[in-house]
């Protein structure tokens, strides 16, 4: 017997009874707030992304350079030893086109694509890096391995986030626009 | 060969009201790199490791996913329990009864200062239709409690303030609490009233710390240390959570908690086989009504007890020498963590200032908080 030849018995809902109160329901809205610690690790790499500097920090045992930067090496569980300058350019790991806001809602008609990558930054190890957006750039021309470099806020603008950035455009374009010029 | 389970290294980072110089995996790997030196053993060597967090608590979702690094756990077999610290002893200790782990590291820790408005996250534990919309106070659950066991028992609010007393006098001698200090019941009567019989100092403030133990199988724990300390019983259990039916003078949850951890221990009298014992006094009430859940005493003696000074360090039956969490500090899901560290530091004779004599068993009991009626048990012993 198919699900349709069943006789469903009782009155459908539809939308409007709930709007309407005809079933009861319990709403409630959290009022959490949390203030993090970033400790030693994070409190000065923010630091230093207000400073429009990127840092990292080295294990001596494993030599591995590591960014977002930890006073311990989660490998060799030890502390790690020196904290290492990086540069503001890196390689395109990975990255999505993406058409849904943050809640899930379409970009409205006319907004670009949101562009998230993964980037891993000159001067750390292989595969370390920064997740952030690309920008300045025609999403058809996004490439893995594609070079790039961070866009600052002015100075004024830095608070000490990971939003000090603003984004990352491509390394390559303006160097070529540059040959045009 | 029987087949026993026993805690081989442990370690802490002692408790704090606050701790801004440090980030949680910052405070956590302090605790786990002084516990698997204090085990002899590097992370690589351990089979499974289990953490016990709330998501709530933690401020972010999937709160588990954010444990590995810290505890030297990543690409290991590693689970977040999401209750006590004792419910993920007892896990642990039945992984490594399945035969098929040597040894599981647990970990708890609490960062209670990063949360900006404890009451309102106590008040979310509250159930949404029938007790929320009434916008109680979360200790007014803990003063409905204390007003119906001290009308069951007699007990009075004097004795519960001498709990106070005790516990931050024993904090002082105790170099890893927060809250140590030297008072007296009449401080602890005339301080603000909260929900009343609760008084401001008959709650525990919350405290920011990390614990992580190593747990070891029997040959395993003989090969590693001298003084295994061993884990002779384990019990939990959880009351109905409907407020309009618990039991509000007695700690059922306890006493079922406790039964089922005698019961694994071979424990037939607790108040002649337990040496010391570490059990909740998240409010001052709660020792002593524990204490009865617990049959350290007869219903109704917990109050005499304390006020006597049996319960002293130097006394019959000394409870919470550490300074409970009124003198250490209330520390979510670690608040079974700080008890198993003292019973282990106890039980291997290195307590320091606070050391009783000649110690062999040892009990740690935890409560969930308001307006759980969670409970959970764990005996230790050096022998």
């Amino acid at each position: 017997m198919k699900l349709e030849d069943y006789e469903l018995r009782g009155t459908a809902l539809r939308s409007s009874d709930i709007k309407k109160g005809k079933v009861l329901s319990t709403s409630w809205e959290p009022d959490l707030k949390y203030a993090w610690d970033n400790g030693v690790a994070i409190g000065r790499y923010l630091a230093e992304l207000k400073a429009g500097q990127i840092i990292g920090r080295a294990c001596h045992k494993c030599r591995r350079i590591m960014i977002p930067p930890r006073m311990f090496c989660e490998l060799c569980f030890r502390p790690t030893d020196e904290w290492i300058p990086l540069e503001d350019t890196g390689t395109v790991n990975t990255f999505s086109i993406v058409h849904v806001n943050w809640d899930a809602s379409r970009r409205k008609k006319g907004e670009p694509p949101l562009i998230p990558a993964v980037i891993e930054i000159d001067g750390a190890s292989k595969g370390m890096g920064i997740m952030h957006m690309l920008s300045e750039v025609d999403p058809k021309d996004v490439k893995i391995g594609m070079k790039v470099k961070a866009v600052w806020k002015s100075e004024e603008e830095r608070e000490g986030a990971i939003t000090d950035i603003l984004y990352f455009k491509p390394a390559r374009a303006k160097a070529g626009k540059r040959r045009k010029q | 060969m029987t087949n026993r389970v026993a805690i081989v290294g442990i370690g802490t980072t002692g408790f704090r009201p606050v701790t801004p110089d440090v980030s949680f995996r910052e405070l956590i790997f302090e605790a786990a790199r002084k516990a698997y030196t204090d085990a002899g053993l590097e992370p690589s060597e351990i089979d499974g490791f289990i953490t016990a967090a709330e998501d709530f608590v933690e401020g972010y979702s999937i709160a588990d996913e954010y444990c590995p690094d810290q505890i030297g756990a990543v690409l290991k077999p590693t689970q977040t329990i999401p209750g006590d610290f004792i419910q993920a002893l007892a896990t642990g200790y039945m992984m490594i009864m399945t035969g098929a782990f040597k040894t599981v590291a647990i970990e708890a820790h609490s960062k209670a200062s990063n949360i900006k408005n404890v009451d309102e996250l106590t008040g979310f534990a509250f159930d949404p239709v029938y007790n929320r919309p009434l916008r109680e106070s979360p200790h007014a659950i803990a003063g409905l409690e204390m007003m119906r066991y001290m009308f069951e028992t007699c007990t009075s609010a004097d004795q519960c303030a001498s709990v106070v007393v005790k516990n931050k006098f024993n904090a002082m001698h105790n170099p890893y609490a927060a809250f140590g200090s030297d008072i007296e019941t009449i401080d602890v009567l005339n301080s603000e009233p909260v929900s009343l019989p609760i008084h401001r100092l008959d709650i525990a403030q919350h405290a920011d710390g990390a614990v992580v133990a190593v747990l070891a199988a029997e040959d395993v724990a003989l090969s590693l240390t001298d003084i295994p300390i061993w884990i002779e019983g384990l019990g939990w259990c959880t009351d109905t959570p409907t407020l309009e039916m618990r039991d509000w003078g007695e700690a059922v949850y306890a006493a079922y908690s406790a039964e089922m951890a005698y019961r694994m221990a071979g424990i037939t009298n607790p108040a002649a086989d337990i040496d010391f014992a570490e059990i909740c006094d998240e409010y001052s009430y709660k020792e002593l009504q524990h204490m009865e859940a617990l049959k350290l005493c007869m219903p109704g003696e917990a109050g005499h007890f304390v006020e006597t000074g049996v319960t002293d360090i130097s006394g019959e039956l000394p409870i919470n020498v550490s300074g409970g969490a009124l003198g250490v500090g209330h520390l979510f899901e670690a608040s079974g963590a700080h008890k198993i560290l003292e019973l282990v530091e106890q039980l291997r004779g290195e307590a320091g200032m606070r050391q009783i004599p000649d110690v062999e068993v040892g009990l740690a009991q935890t409560w969930r908080g308001v307006p759980t009626a969670t409970g959970a048990v764990a005996i230790l012993s050096n022998f």
